[in-house]
């Protein structure tokens, strides 16, 4: 039974995109160009395959489906009705792959590779009395990087955070991107009062400090969303969708509060287009205004749109860490960088210290936002040189 | 150049540093406090969040208590040393003895039976001569009228605190205080916590709750019809604070005898009653203090009875800056007290009666440092720069390890700083609730009841106290802890129901999961399914929002898949959390008690039927409601610590193990470290003003600290010479090209 | 120019009332007074009269926009909204939910702090940008110039809270160096605010190096810098003298807006050093869920943000004659 969080919708989405310039890529020239620019920057091609392999585990992570339940001799429990009876938790393909790092639990901390516990447990011997000492581990070797507090593979939760990391990257500015383009060309195209209200709205937005918007948003609209973990009856529509997901609310409000630059930039260029000879030609000729938008404004501003999104997109992953960190992030139960830190933040008292989740969890979050900028940097000089906004 | 950003910044750093280092002008750069401040004898210690705050009539959290229990001296204290806790007096002569009169006034012995009670009458006799602490609030004019009443903003102008305030009085300690206190518990303005518990005793206090009720609505309504649609009521009343005349209304529970001695006066037999009288909220309330702080411009600046309280204690408090400290210091006028004479066996071989007979208190001033963070708190006191600091989870195996006999004892490295461990079981208890209204959960049935008797063997508290709480917890048989009559050890007070009792090892042994299992499938979910085959869902409801938290959110997960029971976790804030448990939307939770005072009857209650929150209101939160349990409980309460009282609550006990309406959870063990310099320290879990007894070794103090805080330069200069070797060529090329733009 | 002022002023009314309504929505959405009662009432003996007692006592028990109950204007005033959300607009912000003290005396003895750490990050954290920008700009082109970006983005893709928390075991810790956390008044604040403001500047180096060095390699690549360079001036003075002038238009945009922005601090690395600024503040009530407090921040925050725009535009005039306001 598959089930379908609205945070997939995004992941499933972007991946569309990418197919699409993929495609368009081979025939179109401009972006065609483009590509081939970037192709030949190697530090660029190096890191997009590292941002393709973030991606393909985030979209790994994103196909999940409940098993039926079994009896311990192995059929199919069915109910009254005959229906199959689902089990309420939703494992993805990379919980299925990666099933024996979810499995493999512990009972506490242990460091990378270690063959024993990190810390002295007591311990009943046959006869009866109680020693206290480092306990053999149960899979001595098996965990790259260690396990905590619970005794789960930190590692395991490092790459469970990929997912969180890539949907916020980019979720975040493909759910805005609709009306940051129909506010930012209505705004440049028509000017006067429209441009007036709109640009009042998107100031009024812009002035309110974005962790506090973000903190009175989720506290809203996040806190009976499905944050993880088990899926609840009541999170289900229609049996296999999660409308109301925390992670999607964070992505919403994360684009409000950022969506102003796009907005304004988009606004710019139409100001811009506007004025060019062949849409002030088409208006003489009386063609629709909706249709010149369509035709002309829309695909011109298309690339900056990609250029904000590429951009935005290590900034946003860094911000969720912080936002988790503060505790209006993604839900506890939901794998993130943000809450592996703030976790492993407290272990670092410890002595002998307890490194490697916060190392882990870093070095993940690291892996994904350089190569992103590097990439990012990359795209933005292919498709537009001239606009060096950072 | 990689590395060349970061090298510049570094070397600017090691320049700071040793300017900061001489300005310092020691060798421990890390030293939070000011240099004059070195070997004083101040007490260092640290709080976590700003206390809500400090009236005595709202107080009711530990974290106040460690404050207001140096300042504010009720009635009776505990005794310091002596176990089991005892009473004794503080600024009376004797610890109050109460009288118990039938309904024609004629006196009754002390071991009367509770229905023949009509009255009890608790007479307490203050000493005389004992002065409240220096105080603007005292402080009178040449005319003789107080001088800080009927202020404006421009006559506080520069004044933040109450030290800023140039004149101050004192006047001595008289019963009226103890009454005008009592009667500000009933203020509907203070939300006293523990009004609707006192009303319940003591005689006329709801009358006279009611009519302050009156009167406060009255002021409103004038207040408003004067002032008319431009009326805040939030605005106006911070301006100009209403008083209440508490003098207008009768309040016959309380009597005034002399200026030295009152009378509370009980509708009822309440033994437990004497307790109250060593919380702060009897402790005195001069009316001078109320009347100078209830005015519009000290409320504008803070300066308010909740952050400043007045009173009689060994302490005063000096500074009130909560962002990050709050500074105690020795209350010059305090009456003569001395360290206690006698104590437990032990003590005197621990040193803890060598300084009998001196006055008290022995330390100059307390520093309370804010401290939110764990870690920062716990590296300090390794540093020596705090005396004390409780234990966190992930600095615990770093402190403490535990003896081959599983008793606890510091570590190699703890015990090389001469650090000592001190532990006290708190008396409170955090435990697992079932919602008893619930249909799947609830109910008294047999099937139920082995439902729950299931839950409660598969949640292995065992494993959950060494997990989580690292040992410090003893797991519990039944809601009492250890110090609590009524608690029992070993076999007596093993609960039948979740372990068995080892003869050869001389421990409970928890039953097994399959046992478990096979009171599941009496319970009529075979293998965690229903009927229907449909796997058993029980919600789980806690406060644990922090990420933190999400390991015990597992464990609790784990144990139930055990048995093949799916949990749906409901984490909430703590707002919503205890919004459900009001209207009873809940399955399974996880919650705590703490006690107000020593007594059984404290725990029992929160299961006493008619103490239920959702019909009731009460404390009760699983609601459960047995009739024979709340028949002897009723019989319980009001008791003596009889062995009859005895038998009654094992029986009551014997009740609650089979219903388990609570998977009795574990007592909290507080671990508590002091450095060694720090004298006559004994755990005292219920008393809040020990401060007043600990005494402290400055001279070492000062010594340590500056072996143990020796900073190390080393690395900062060899970043200092990377860079230094990497900005020659740097600089060489700049130097050579603008000569060669010249040519 | 003063009626400009003037103008920009009055537009920004409509955004404050705008920012004001919005905010006392969210809030009061979020945090009912029911909710608020239990958090201050306490957490033992709670019970719902005790609330409905609470929120009468402080004028909670009033609807949220409309009175319907009362006549004349106070159906309006009567409203929760009028009694908490319009002194705002007058910037009186009442007092805080839960410890009921006075939030204006609390920002201003709070801001203090504040400053101390976001003042030298601010100031010396552009000259130190500006230093590497310009280093950088001078040798484009060569291994340093590469090198020197990789390592902006490098810097760039590390997370804040790693430079915090590393920066604090190690220094803290490790080496003894300075005190872990904590504050203190006047002079004796020194050797509490060295740590965060050497990781302040550490944390915004990299982006800073590379916008500032985007924008001086576009000033050089101007017409007049080659007529510059070409009439024999030295590179250090077509620098120095040309490309940091003309670099400042853009400079401005970035800097002045986040000038009053010093007063609201920063939110973690107060808190992470224990600083009392109104950054730690902001936190604290968030988590506490205090929002009279961060209903003042956000309105707080709004005013510094409409006032940094205005200024950067006054600015603009300062540097460069030629831009003249309508």
């Amino acid at each position: 039974m598959p089930v379908i969080l609205a945070t997939d919708l995004i992941i499933f989405f972007v991946v569309g995109i990418v197919v699409y310039f993929i495609f368009a890529g081979r025939k179109e020239g401009y972006t065609r160009n483009a590509w081939l620019q970037i192709r030949k920057n190697r530090l660029a091609m190096v890191c997009m395959s590292i941002l393709v392999l973030y991606g393909s585990v985030a979209v790994l992570d994103s196909i999940r489906f409940r098993d039926p339940l079994r009896t311990d001799t192995g059929t199919v429990v069915r109910a009254a009705d005959g229906k199959k009876i689902y089990s309420p938790q939703a494992l993805s393909l990379l919980d299925r792959l990666l099933w024996n790092m979810r499995a493999n639990t512990e009972k506490t901390f242990s460091a990378p590779l270690a063959s024993r516990l990190y810390v002295k447990e007591s311990m009943e011997l046959p006869d009866g009395t109680m020693v206290r000492d480092y306990q053999p581990l149960e899979y001595p070797g098996k965990h790259l990087l260690g396990t905590d507090k619970v005794g789960s593979d930190v590692l395991f939760s490092a790459i469970k955070g990929v997912r969180t990391g890539v949907v916020i990257g980019t979720g975040t500015t493909v759910i805005i991107i609709p009306f940051a383009i129909f506010f930012g060309v209505m705004a440049g195209f028509f000017g006067g009062r429209i441009d007036d209200i709109i640009q009042y709205i998107y100031t009024t937005l812009a002035s309110i400090p974005a962790v506090l918007l973000i903190v009175a948003f989720m506290l809203i609209f996040g806190a009976e969303g499905y944050q993880g973990g088990l899926v609840r009856d009541r999170d289900l529509y229609q049996g296999f969708f999660v409308p109301n997901d925390r992670l999607f609310w964070l992505c919403i409000i994360m684009g409000i509060t950022s969506w102003t630059d796009l907005c304004r930039i988009i606004r710019g260029e139409t100001l811009k287009l506007r004025e060019l000879e062949y849409v002030q030609a088409a208006k003489a000729f009386g063609v629709a205004k909706m249709k010149i938008i369509y035709r002309h404004i829309v695909p011109n501003v298309m690339h900056l749109v990609l250029i904000t999104m590429v951009l935005q997109f290590s900034g946003l992953v860094l911000a969720e860490a912080i936002l988790s960190y503060i505790g209006i992030g993604v839900g506890p139960e939901m794998g993130s960088w943000g809450n592996m830190i703030n976790t492993a933040r407290l272990e670092l008292s410890r002595e002998p210290v307890v490194w490697w989740s916060l190392i882990g969890a870093f070095v993940f979050m690291f892996g994904l936002v350089l190569p992103a900028n590097i990439f990012g940097d990359a795209v933005r000089d292919a498709l537009e040189p001239r606009l060096r906004v950072r | 150049m990689p590395g060349l950003v970061l090298n510049k910044r570094l070397y600017l750093i090691s320049a700071l540093v040793c300017t900061f280092f001489l300005l310092s002008g020691g060798c421990t750069p890390n030293n939070p406090y000011r240099s004059e401040e070195r070997g004083k004898n101040f007490f260092y210690t640290t709080f976590t969040e700003e206390p809500k705050t400090l009236d005595p009539a709202r107080s009711y959290s530990s974290d106040q208590y460690a404050l207001i229990g140096q300042i504010l001296e009720p009635p009776v204290q505990y005794h310091y040393l002596k176990r089991p806790y005892t009473l004794v007096p503080l600024t009376t002569d004797s610890v109050p003895e109460v009288a118990y009169y039938d309904i024609s006034g004629d006196r009754l012995p002390q071991d009367v039976s509770p229905d023949k009670v009509h009255r009890a009458v608790y007479e307490i006799r203050i000493k005389k001569g004992i002065m409240y602490q220096e105080h603007p609030a005292f402080a009178r004019g040449p005319d003789g009228e107080p001088l800080y009443i009927g202020i404006t903003e421009t006559d506080i102008k520069g004044i933040w605190e109450i030290k800023d305030f140039p004149v101050t009085g004192t006047r001595e300690l008289v019963s009226d205080d103890y009454i005008y206190q009592i009667m500000r518990l009933a203020d509907p303005q203070l939300h006293c916590p523990i009004l609707p518990i006192l009303e319940k005793y003591i005689l006329g206090l709801e009358e006279f709750s009611e009519a302050l009720k009156r009167d406060l609505e009255e002021i409103r309504k004038a207040r408003k019809e004067k002032a008319g649609a431009a009326y805040s009521q939030a605005i106006d009343e911070r301006k100009n604070p209403i008083i209440l005349d508490y003098k207008k209304h009768p309040l016959p529970g309380v009597e005034k005898v002399d200026d030295y001695t009152f009378r509370v006066i009980l509708k009822k037999k309440y033994p437990q009653f004497v307790y109250w009288l060593a919380m702060p909220f009897f402790s005195p309330v001069p009316e001078e203090a109320v009347r100078f702080y209830k005015q519009g411009p000290m409320q504008e600046k803070n300066i308010t009875i909740e952050r400043f309280p007045v009173g009689t204690g060994p302490y005063r408090m000096e500074t009130n800056n909560p962002n990050m400290e709050v500074v105690l210091i020795k209350n010059e006028n305090y009456h003569p007290e001395t360290y206690p004479e006698s104590g437990d066996p032990p003590d005197r071989d621990a040193g803890l009666l060598d300084d009998a007979g001196k006055l008290l208190p022995f330390i100059e001033k307390i520093i309370f440092k804010l401290e939110k963070e764990d870690i920062p708190r716990w590296n300090k006191f390794l540093q020596g720069y705090y005396d004390n600091s409780g234990i966190t989870s992930d600095s615990f195996d770093q402190a403490v390890t535990f003896s081959v006999e599983g008793r606890a004892d510091l570590t190699d490295f703890i015990k090389e700083k001469d650090i000592r461990l001190i532990t006290s079981v708190r008396p409170s208890t955090f435990y697992t609730g079932f919602n008893m209204l619930d249909p799947v959960v609830g109910g008294l049935g047999t099937d139920k009841q082995k439902l729950r008797q299931a839950i409660s063997i598969a949640l292995d508290y065992e494993e959950f106290i060494e997990i989580f709480a690292n040992g410090r917890g003893i797991p519990a048989m039944n809601p009492l802890p250890p110090g609590i009559f009524g608690y029992e050890m070993e076999k007596a007070g093993l609960n039948p129901h979740v372990y068995d009792w080892d003869e050869t090892r001389g421990r409970p042994v928890r039953k097994s999961i399959e046992e478990a299992k096979r009171l599941l499938e009496e319970a009529g979910y075979p293998g965690g399914r229903d009927r229907e085959g449909k796997p058993l869902v029980i919600t789980f409801d806690n406060a644990w929002t922090g990420p933190e938290n999400s390991p015990m959110i597992n464990w609790f997960r784990k144990r139930f898949k055990l048995m093949g029971i799916q949990l749906e976790n409901r984490t909430t804030d703590y707002n919503r959390f205890q919004d459900k448990m009001f209207k009873g939307n809940f399955q399974f939770f996880f919650w705590g008690w703490n006690a107000d005072y020593p007594d059984p009857e404290n725990f029992f209650f929160l299961l006493y039927g008619p103490n239920g929150k959702v019909n009731h209101q009460g404390e009760n939160a699983v609601n459960y409601e047995n009739g024979e349990f709340d028949r002897l409980f009723r019989k319980m309460e009001n008791m003596d610590n009889t062995l009859e009282r005895m038998a009654i609550i094992r029986e009551m006990t014997r009740i609650l193990q089979k219903d388990a309406p609570w998977v009795w959870g574990y007592h909290p063990v507080a671990f508590v470290l002091s450095h060694g310099w720090v004298g006559n320290l004994k755990s005292n879990a219920m008393a809040n003003n020990t401060m007043k007894y600990i005494d402290i070794d400055s001279g070492t103090r000062k010594d340590r600290r500056y072996v143990w805080n020796r900073p190390n330069f080393r690395p900062l200069v060899i970043i200092g010479i990377i860079f230094i070797a990497g900005s020659i060529p740097t600089i060489y090329t700049v130097i050579r090209r603008f000569r060669g733009g010249r040519k | 120019m003063l009626t400009y002022i003037i103008r920009r002023v009055l537009y920004a009314i409509p955004i404050i009332l705008g920012v004001n309504i919005l905010t006392a929505l969210l809030f009061f959405y979020v945090n009912t007074p029911d909710d608020m009662a239990r958090q201050i009432i306490g957490e033992k003996n709670i019970t719902p009269e005790a609330i409905e007692n609470w929120k009468r006592d402080h004028g909670y028990n009033l609807p949220l926009l409309l009175n319907t109950e009362e006549e004349g204007l106070s159906v309006v005033t009567q409203t929760i909204f009028f009694q908490r959300s319009a002194p705002l607009l007058w910037l009186d912000f009442g007092r805080s939910d839960r410890k009921n003290a006075d939030i204006n005396n609390e920002i201003r003895k709070r801001m203090w702090p504040s400053l101390a750490i976001a003042l030298p990050i601010f100031l010396i954290g552009i000259f130190v940008n500006l230093t590497f920008a310009m280093l950088v700009a001078f040798f484009r082109g060569t291994y340093l110039d590469l090198w020197g970006v990789i390592l902006c983005v490098v810097m760039m893709s590390v997370s804040t809270l790693f430079y915090i928390i590393g920066g604090q075991y190690v220094f803290g810790r490790v080496l003894k160096l300075f005190p872990i956390s904590g504050y203190d008044v006047g002079v004796h604040a020194a050797k509490f605010v060295v740590l965060p403001v050497v990781i302040g500047i550490i944390t915004a180096v990299g982006s800073g190096v590379r916008f500032y060095r985007t924008v001086f390699l576009e000033e050089i690549g101007k017409d007049y810098i080659r007529t510059a360079r070409a009439k024999g001036l030295s590179e250090t003075k077509v620098l120095f003298k040309h490309g940091l002038k003309n670099a400042m238009i853009p400079i401005l945009t970035s800097v002045v807006v986040s000038i009053p922005f010093l007063f609201y601090g920063s939110l973690l690395m107060e808190n992470f050093f224990a600083v009392p600024g109104l950054g730690s503040f902001t936190i604290e009530a968030i988590q506490a869920q205090d929002f009279a407090i961060v209903r003042s921040m956000v309105y707080l925050g709004s005013i510094l943000y409409i006032v940094g725009l205005i200024l950067t535009d006054i600015s603009y005039t300062l540097v460069d004659p030629r831009i003249r306001l309508e």
